[in-house]
Formats: structure tokens, sequence, C-alpha cells
């Protein structure tokens, strides 16, 4: 998008536009690890010995890494639903009832589906057709915000946020009723286990990273391509860019705002597909919170970039999973993760409290991300 | 406001209210059900009717304020926690220490609403995301502050939460003195008693009623709401008349950062002596709606705010007729049902179908010299 005006070779110039790109992020979260640091010392901990905690455990051992894969499986889908969203000029902040919507219909189909046919099903047919299946009810989910943005002007901030909590009330009323797992001595609200034809299998015998991690990585390619080398791809950058433009250039704008969405919807229901699939097993109440908040984190962290989405998806796991490490190690609260990664969106969103501290001159123009009401 | 708009939310009241009366006139009178059942509206619609002139202050001068969710629960956990504090380890009365609980809540709310106006006006944020931002960093910053003060090492409350000193109390407004020495039956009293009911609230929500009045009167009959509204609509042309833009925006965010706060003081303060982490429950966001369906008008927002406080109260109530549902219809007992109301109805509002909605003119867009 942007024009390179300087000479040089363009490998050169490639590499020096994405180092410029990851220079605000990464300062960013040198400010929030270093504001971290003084609330840890504030409240009586030691600030070294705690984050010696979180990279010890989340890259010091081949089953930390895996758990790290593990735990960025679903920051990846769920953070590329937002980061689609956002090339689209719309902010999903829905994710994760499109998620829990997901998980949920998948576990369905993984559990009860064998049981409706009376037959077991081949993996290689039961397997597609869960991740198929819940994919696309987070699609549907996502659809009915984009239609009554395109169609309505209904804005989508808060009818995502509506869908929320709609999901979340109809998802605890089928698994404390019909979806509630009835094997003896079961209290809480979740669904059975999910047929063994319906699981994604591990990499390696005895950790538990799955092939899911590899499908998001691939995942997070297909969204690049799509974004940058299809016409759907193009169409959806416009309509972010400049609906009225847009229209003028003769794209279907309201078609195109349901599409965004149905997509966005897609990918956050695949992260809840494919913890079911690979992980968990079965859908749980309540395993879904925090995921719409972090994906959109991950998102901004990201600059709504794939890649950056990928690395600020690991950077996000990398924490959650060294967290119980550096609870161990310093008794500090798991929640400081949570203010942590509050404080690198912070620093990520006002980029000009960054530029300001380490005196770095505003380059390119402001993108755009999100519009106000007027729909 | 308009007439259809009215219309429509006197329609969803009365639905609601009937609903409560069909099941449960077999228990209790019809005129006794109302009003228990508009006295519930009233304090649940406290937090929404704070949080929608909270968002009311802010897009009127041109913020768009989408973090009022993570001010309430800033306050709300700030207060509970100063109220604590003054009652446990600074040794002060109940009495002082709810209501020091309440100014803190305020305090946390408009120091919420200063990072809101830090991060929109002066750093030129994208607001939704600056919202955004806050509402994320008061889950991480009140999740993180609840466990570390009270289970963390070296807590001086020693591994566990101590009791709050308690919750404001209801003011009493002398109906029953006035009318029960007329009464002649048993039935009279009861009626009145329960009538009595409605206009007997807490502080939090009488204020919040005041508020809506004040607001009113601010924004549209003294010269600051005329520059309020002047800065939210056109900021170029209210700067050439020498208008200072950022201030008058500074001061609105942050005034509706503190309307927050005391909405997030409802629920510690006023409601339940407790806190739990994400108590607010999305009113932040249902406020937001109230304002919209409000067409940006404190009365309008506020009878906006009414009807989801109703469908909270049919909630409340629908439990307490438990016993009287067909088991055909038992599904619906469940609160998960009932509570889909207040969400649904936001996305029909929003919709627009009950007439359309006008912004401010320069809402949401940061000013620029």
């Amino acid at each position: 998008m942007q024009s390179e005006t300087k000479p040089g070779s363009p490998i050169k110039s490639l590499l020096r536009s994405a180092l410029d790109a990851m220079l605000i992020p990464f300062l960013a979260i040198l400010t929030a690890v270093i504001l971290g640091g003084i609330i840890i010392a504030v409240v009586r901990g030691n600030p070294f010995l705690a984050y010696y905690g979180l990279l010890d455990g989340s890259f010091g051992s081949a089953k930390a890494l895996s758990e790290t894969a593990v735990w960025a499986t679903p920051f990846i889908f769920a953070g590329l639903a937002v980061a689609l969203a956002f090339k689209g000029g719309l902010f999903n902040i829905g994710a994760e009832g499109q998620l829990a919507i997901g998980a949920t219909v998948a576990a369905l189909v993984g559990y009860a589906l064998p049981d409706w046919l009376g037959v077991d099903i081949p993996a290689i047919i039961h397997l597609p057709l869960t991740i198929i299946v819940g994919m696309a009810a987070g699609a549907l989910w996502a659809a009915i915000v984009g239609f009554l943005k395109a169609y309505t002007g209904g804005h989508e901030v808060i009818n995502t946020i509506m869908m929320n909590y709609i999901a979340l009330n109809t998802i605890s009323f089928l698994l404390n009723g019909v979806m509630k797992d009835n094997a003896p001595n079961n209290v809480s609200a979740r669904t059975p286990l999910i047929a063994e034809s319906a699981r994604i299998p591990t990499i390696f015998e005895g950790l538990r990273i799955h092939w899911g991690f590899i499908f998001a990585l691939l995942v997070a390619f297909l969204v690049w391509w799509m974004l940058n080398k299809t016409t759907l791809g193009f169409e959806i950058r416009t309509v972010g860019a400049n609906p009225d433009a847009a229209k003028y250039a003769g794209i279907n704008v309201k078609r195109t705002i349901i599409l965004t969405m149905a997509l966005s919807g897609m990918l956050a229901g695949l992260a809840g597909t494919i913890e079911v699939a690979g992980l968990n097993y079965r859908h749980e109440l309540g395993f879904s919170i925090g995921y719409g908040f972090d994906a959109i984190a991950i998102a901004l962290l990201g600059k709504s970039h794939p890649l950056g989405v990928v690395l600020a998806a690991i950077l996000f796991a990398a924490m959650r999973n060294g967290g119980t490490r550096m609870q161990f190690l310093t008794q500090m609260p798991v929640d400081l993760i949570s203010m942590l990664q509050a404080l690198i969106l912070l620093f990520v969103a006002a980029d000009a409290i960054v530029r300001y501290l380490y005196r770095i001159r505003a380059q390119g123009e402001r993108v755009v991300l999100t519009r106000g009401w007027g729909g | 406001m308009d007439w259809k708009r009215f219309g429509f939310i006197f329609l969803i009241i009365v639905i609601l209210f009937g609903a409560v009366v069909l099941v449960g006139h077999t228990k209790s009178s019809p005129i006794i059900i109302i009003t228990s059942m508009m006295a519930t509206t009233i304090a649940v619609a406290t937090p929404l009717t704070l949080g929608a002139l909270s968002g009311v202050f802010c897009e009127r001068s041109g913020v768009v304020n989408i973090g009022i969710e993570g001010m309430m629960l800033s306050a709300a956990f700030f207060g509970w926690l100063a109220a604590i504090y003054m009652f446990h380890i600074f040794g002060f009365g109940i009495g002082i220490s709810i209501t020091v609980g309440a100014l803190f809540a305020v305090l946390a709310g408009a120091l919420m609403g200063l990072l809101l106006a830090v991060l929109s006006i002066t750093y030129k944020v994208d607001q939704i995301i600056g919202g955004t931002v806050i509402n994320i960093l008061a889950i991480g910053l009140t999740g993180f502050l609840n466990r570390q003060m009270f289970f963390g090492k070296g807590s001086i409350f020693g591994g566990q939460i101590p009791n709050s000193p308690g919750v404001l109390p209801t003011i009493h407004i002398p109906i029953e003195e006035i009318f029960i020495p007329l009464c002649k039956s048993a039935n009279c009293i009861e009626i009145v008693d329960s009538i009595n009911k409605v206009f007997d609230q807490k502080p939090i929500a009488i204020s919040a009623i005041l508020l809506v009045f004040i607001a009113h009167y601010v924004l549209f009959y003294t010269r600051w709401g005329l520059r309020t509204r002047a800065v939210g609509e056109h900021p170029k042309a209210a700067d050439t008349v020498g208008i200072n833009v950022i201030k008058m925006r500074y001061a609105n965010v942050i005034i509706g950062g503190a309307l927050a706060g005391l909405a997030g003081a409802y629920f510690t303060i006023e409601s339940v002596p407790s806190f739990e982490p994400l108590l607010t429950n999305g009113r932040g966001f249902i406020s937001l709606a109230a304002m919209i369906f409000g067409n940006w008008t404190p009365i309008g927002a506020w009878t906006a705010a009414l009807v989801f406080g109703a469908s909270q109260a049919l909630n409340i109530k629908m439990q307490l007729f438990r016993d009287v549902i067909p088991p055909q219809w038992a599904f619906l007992q469940q609160s998960y049902v009932v509570g889909l109301i207040p969400y649904i109805l936001t996305m029909i509002i929003l919709t627009g179908i009950i007439g359309r909605t006008t912004p401010p003119a320069a809402d949401g867009v940061p000013y620029e010299k």
C-alpha cells in the first residue's frame, strides 16, 4: 500500500519496511514490560524472577514450548478474525461469542452425530465435517451482525457485544439442559466427550501440541493470500479504506460487509472448533470467556497483518502459559498477565505516547480502523 | 423525542409488566405486582441511566465513549475497596466508610474518563479503540488488584476478603404516614404500602433521576451546554468563535467518567456489598444502546434505560413465581432465557426500525486545528 520512493534493492526495502512496522509494537511491549516490572516491585515482588519465570514457563522446555503452541492456536484464529474485520473497516468485538458458538456446534457434531446415524463415522469424514460445521456456525453468527450493519446501519460494535451475551446465555441453556454430559457425578455444564473420529491427532507422542497449530499457521497464510492476492481481498480492503470510493468503483458494499463479517466469524468459529477437536474434546461453559478481548489486543498488536497476528498470538500465548510458572516462583497472581497485556495494548493503540517516549517521528498516514456511529 | 419512540417504550413496558401480572395473578393482586415491579425497575435501571448520561456528555462533546463498561467496573472495585479500607484499616464508622467509598468510585470513574480524554483528545487514538483499551485495562486492573490485595504475599487482609461495611440505606418517603390513617380496610393498607415502596429508593437511584433532569437543563439551557453541543457538532466553528474545543471536550469526558463512576458505585455500594470480577456484565454497553435509542438526550436515554430495567425486573420477578409457572413454560423461568430480552431489545433498537437517530456530527472525530 505504501509507496516506496527510495531507490535500492526490493529485498532491502521490504526488510526495512518490515522492521519499521515492528518497531512500534516492539517498543510498546518494552514499555509495558518496564511498567509491569515497576508494578511488580511496588507490590513487593521480584520483577526479574517474575520475568524469568514467564520465559522459563513458556519456552524453557519441550513441554513448555508445546503448551505455548497449544495456547497460541486459538489466539491465532481469533486474532485473524478481528484483523480481517479491521481490514474491512469493521470492529468485531464478538469473536468470543462466535468462538463459543463454533465450539458448541462442533462439539454437538463430534459427540452426537454417530449416535443419530447409528454408525461409526470414519475420521476422514467426521473430522472435516466437525470443523466445517463449527466454522459455518461461527460465520452465520457473525453474518447476522454484518447483515444488520449493511441493511439497517446498526453498529457492529454494540451488536457483536449483544451477540456475545446472547451466545453465552443460549449456550448456558443448552449445556445445562439438552447438551449436558449425563455421565454420573458430572455437575459442570459441559458436553459429553466427542467421538475419537472427530479428534485432531497430536503431533508428538506425550505432548499436547496438535496439528491444529500447523493448520492455524496455514490459515494465517491463506488469509494473507486472500487479502492481498484475490479480488475479494481487494474489495474487502477497499470497502474498509473508503466505502464511498468502493461504491463508486462498482463494488457491492453491502455484500462485502456481510461477507467480511461472515469470514471473520468463520475464523473465530474455527478457534472454538479447533479447541474442541484438538484439545478439550468437549465444550465446557466458561472456557471462551476473555478470548474476545485477547483477540482484539492480538490483532492491534499485530497491526492486522496475518504475520503480525501470528507473532502477537505466540507472545500472548507465551505470557498465559508462562504465567503459571511465574506465579509458582514469585506468588504473583496470574491476573498480572492480563494487566501486562492491557498495558501492551494501551501503548500499541496510543502509539503517539511511544513515539514521544522514544523520540520517533511519525511516518506515513494514519490507518483508520473504525468509524463513528453513523453507519 | 418523537411519539413513535415513546409509544414503543410504553408498549414494551406494558408487555413486560403484563407478563408478570399474568404469571403471578394467582399469588398476589395486580397492583402489588405492578408496584413492586416498578420499584425493581427503577432500582435496576439506575446504572443504565447513569451510564447513558455518561455517554451523552462524552458524545455530545464529540468523543465516543465505548469504555463505560470499564469505567463502571473499575469504579465499582475502587469504591468497594475504599469502603473496606476506611472501615477495617482506618477504623471509621459504617456511614463514613460507605460515603467515602461512593466518592472514591466517582473519582475512579473520573480518572478513567481522564485516561480516555488523554488518549482520544490529546493523542488522537481511534476513540473506539481507546474505549476498548479502557475496558480491557479495567478487567486486568481489577482482576489483578482483587487477587493481589486480598490473597497476595504480605496482604494486610491475610488471605481473605473482609466483609464490606454494607450498602447505602433506603431513603423513606413518608407516603404511608399520610395515607394509611385514611384507610378503612387491610387491603388498602397493603396497597398504600406497596405504592410507597416505589418511592422508597436508595440515594444513587434517586440522584440518577435528579441527574437526568439536571443534565437536560445543563445541556439545553445553559451556556456550558450550548458550548458542549457546539464542540460536538462543529468544532471548527466553535473554535472560530473562541470556544476552547480541547478544554470543553476534556471537561465533558471527565464528567462522563464521573457519572459512569457513580453507576459503578451502584453495584458495590448500593446494591450488594461485594465485588466479583466482571460484575458489570455488559451493562455499560446496554447503557450505550439506551443513549443511542434516546437520541443522545438525557430524558430519552432515561426512558430507554427504564425499558432495560423493566426487562431485568421481569427476570427477577419470574424467579419469584417459579412454582406457579405451568410446566410446559418451565424453561422460561431459567434466567438464561428471560435474560436474553435486554440484549435482543438492544439489537432491535439499533436497527432503527423505531425511528432513526442522529449522532452529533463530530462524534468520534479528533479535532485538529
